[in-house]
């Protein structure tokens, strides 16, 4: 008891727990309030937030793949190296040489289901008119995260550096060539010159600027490598905090109709 | 008011918009030379135009011998009874490298099936128009000179182009 005592009055756990046990309404306030990341959580969840056949608990799947691709890719990390004489050995080599051969299976079905997830995600949301005032803002945030996941997907495709990887590149990014004005083949792109000189063209349009180079090649594959792994990362989590602050702040998780 | 106060105001705010004009500027700059730093100068890609041999080092055929050699530098050479052609290797429905059969005589992309004669005319798949070709010449030693910088659509007219032919009459 007066080890426990010691524990508890001693500065280190006074400097970490600024409040006493949470056996009372006072207590518990402040737990709340001295938590950064119990601010992002609702003060309240109804009882229907919590029912399986409400939520069908598909936001929290998606958090929780996320955190599993994050903890999954920082791992890969270690070994993966973005470079065309390395990459594709590198991931032969993560499952055949280093220890625990199914991480990249693990990050591989993490992103899949994470797909899966946050399309069923919305697709409750839209069923249950969660999308409504007051909460049109924040199912806008969540487009912006299905076209985050999406992208994440599409920039881990190349990574493994196969020839599914290349031409399922190659094709999708020829899409960017029909971007209007900024793409070298959308319309509207061919009024933008100087005079004679295009200012749109294969080596200067928005694809060019997505491959770094004119083909998917060596610039390609560390661009697709860095908006993969630190970018795309960035923005998905900086909006996830969003996403989550703004369901406590539109009242928590919406009851049924 | 009186008329120190007024002049010491709209100094003031003279002051505060040049600054807030100065910061806004920096930052549009700032922006812009991140978004200029992606897109570089050079990319070392191979150059655009290059040579690939003799005309006699072809074979020919009245429908056209494809000569796959230049393949990773993104041309099949085609050589006619009456001259040269150059293919373009990227498939016209979303850029696949198609692969040519000889025994069928098509190209067929692996991608989604596009097929195209050894001419560069699509008959089959999704491919909306032919291959494209590109400039061939010949140059001052006498070797055949490719300009992928130059390229002619059949869907536009532009095979009728003397530049994207080589006459020469082709003789055992």
């Amino acid at each position: 008891m007066s080890l426990m005592k010691f524990i508890t009055d001693s500065q280190i756990w006074k400097s970490i727990f600024r409040h006493k046990y949470p056996d009372n309404p006072r207590d518990q306030a402040l737990a709340v309030l001295s938590n950064v990341f119990l601010h992002l959580h609702p003060i309240k969840v109804r009882k229907s937030g919590v029912r399986m056949s409400f939520t069908w608990c598909m936001g929290g799947l998606t958090f929780f793949l996320f955190l599993v691709e994050t903890i999954t890719g920082v791992l890969l990390m270690f070994y993966y190296r973005p470079v065309v004489e390395y990459a594709y050995n590198d991931i032969k080599a993560l499952r055949d040489h280093v220890p625990i051969g199914i991480m990249r299976e693990l990050h591989r079905w993490g992103a899949h289901l994470m797909v899966i997830t946050v399309w069923l995600h919305m697709l409750r949301v839209f069923l249950t008119g969660s999308y409504k005032p007051p909460r049109e803002f924040n199912w806008n945030v969540g487009v912006i995260l299905l076209v985050l996941t999406l992208l994440l997907s599409f920039t881990g495709y190349l990574l493994p550096w196969d020839q599914l990887a290349i031409w399922a590149i190659t094709v999708g990014t020829n899409m960017a060539r029909a971007t209007p004005i900024m793409g070298h083949e959308g319309p509207g792109a061919a009024f933008i010159q100087l005079g004679d000189v295009s200012l749109v063209t294969a080596g200067s349009d928005v694809r060019f600027g997505l491959l770094g180079s004119k083909t998917v090649g060596a610039a390609t594959l560390l661009r697709f490598y860095v908006l993969h792994c630190i970018a795309v990362p960035l923005g998905a989590g900086l909006l996830i905090a969003v996403h989550f602050w703004r369901v406590r702040k539109d009242g928590g998780i919406s009851g049924p109709m | 008011m009186s008329e120190t106060n007024d002049k010491g105001r709209r100094s003031f705010l003279a002051a505060v918009s040049t600054g807030w004009a100065l910061f806004t500027a920096a930052s549009v700059a700032g922006l812009g030379m991140c978004v200029r730093f992606l897109f570089p100068n050079d990319t070392f890609e191979p150059a655009t135009k290059f040579k690939v041999g003799y005309p006699d080092e072809f074979a020919a055929s009245n429908a056209g011998v494809v000569d796959k050699r230049y393949k990773t530098r993104g041309i099949w050479i085609v050589r006619t009874l009456d001259g040269f052609f150059v293919l373009s290797t990227v498939c016209t429905h979303l850029g696949c490298t198609p692969n040519w059969l000889e025994t069928e005589k098509k190209f067929k992309c692996p991608c989604h099936g596009s097929g195209f004669y050894s001419s560069g005319i699509n008959f089959e798949g999704p491919a909306p128009r032919p291959l494209e070709r590109f400039k061939v010449s010949l140059a001052a030693d006498g070797q055949l000179e490719i300009d992928k910088g130059k390229k002619y659509q059949q869907e536009k007219g532009q095979w009728d182009d003397p530049d994207s032919f080589l006459k020469m009459e082709y003789s055992v």
